[in-house]
């Protein structure tokens, strides 16, 4: 049985790896709101009440070109909705929680969290204080978050552009899933989900983010079925 | 303006977040539902990957010999057999740089 402590630390170095890309994007990230001729406050803000690399830099992409409010916020909504499939598999570990600790677990929740603290789960399920791993994942990439944000907020864009670090974020993405290319059915569902993803690229709101994953899903319930 | 409708993003970004941990309760979804969600990664991350690999900031698609598709070329082979995260994404981005910068 682990301590609490060994699992935040457990869910540290779990993250600790995608800084490489996190820490770029986050840079990129508060320097784009800037060179947009937003109030520096208020690019930080979003880092703290979004929390959210993409979905910021959309919403301040979208208010700098003139669209309205309403669209920016929806589009942020459509962006983050991914993370109610997240909530869905992790609420399984977080079951046994009070009310209170699953509300403010929920705040940091985030892709790479999620996936490097659901891969520890699945193989750990019988640890007793297993939501640690997901707070040691989850507050790292938090605090790194601020950090780079800021970072580009108060410096500018320091990293040149010439090097496009933005590549970084789906070579993270590729670390997370690549072992599951081992499984055919898990394959399946990720050739649905991408080739999904270019073809409803240009849907309203960036929807496609959302779109791509319920088409895999539904495609992942045939698998299923098929393989009994 | 701006600070509200920053306000109203950042309580649904929390909700997207919230709802299925706190306040939905697991029973409710059905065993089917349950193995389903096991696909969960692999059916999201490849929505992010793709974009990021084929289509380019000016939200059209990539050549077929943009060395993007090589560097992921080479993190997967190196992410497959290696295991390691930061091997992954250091092959990746240095398989990119070297065609741009020295070919």
């Amino acid at each position: 049985m682990l301590t609490k402590k060994q699992l935040f630390s457990k869910g540290f170095l779990s993250v600790a790896p995608h800084m490489l890309s996190v820490i770029p994007f986050g840079i990129i990230c508060g320097a784009i709101g800037i060179e947009l001729g937003f109030d520096p406050i208020l690019v930080y803000a979003l880092s703290i009440i979004i929390f959210g690399g993409a979905s910021q830099i959309v919403f301040l992409q979208l208010l700098s070109g003139g669209a309205s409010a309403l669209i920016a916020v929806t589009s942020v909504g459509v962006i983050n909705s991914r993370h109610l499939l997240y909530g869905a598999v992790l609420s399984e570990y977080l079951e046994k929680l009070s009310f209170i600790k699953k509300l403010l677990i929920s705040y940091i929740v985030v892709d790479q969290g999620f996936a490097e603290s659901n891969k520890f789960f699945m193989k750990n399920k019988t640890e007793t204080h297993l939501h640690y791993h997901l707070i040691g994942s989850g507050v790292t990439l938090w605090i790194f978050w601020q950090l780079s944000t800021l970072a580009g907020i108060v410096l500018g864009s320091f990293v040149p552009e010439e090097l496009g670090l933005k590549f970084a974020i789906p070579l993270t993405f590729i670390a997370i899933v690549v072992q599951d290319l081992k499984k055919l059915d898990h394959v399946i569902v990720m050739i649905t989900c991408g080739l999904s993803s270019l073809l409803f690229f240009n849907a309203p709101f960036k929807s496609y983010i959302i779109i791509s994953p319920v088409i895999a899903l539904f495609v992942a319930a045939l698998v299923l079925r098929l393989k009994k | 303006m701006t600070w509200l409708s920053i306000i109203i993003a950042g309580i649904i970004t929390y909700f997207t977040r919230m709802t299925m941990v706190a306040l939905v309760d697991r029973d409710l979804l059905g065993e089917k539902v349950k193995a389903v969600l096991a696909y969960v990664p692999s059916a999201v991350f490849p929505a992010i990957i793709f974009p990021g690999i084929f289509i380019n900031d000016y939200g059209t698609f990539i050549e077929m010999n943009d060395p993007k598709i090589f560097g992921a070329i080479v993190a997967i082979l190196v992410g497959y057999f290696s295991r390691n995260v930061i091997a992954t994404i250091l092959s990746g981005l240095t398989s990119y740089w070297v065609i741009i910068f020295l070919l």
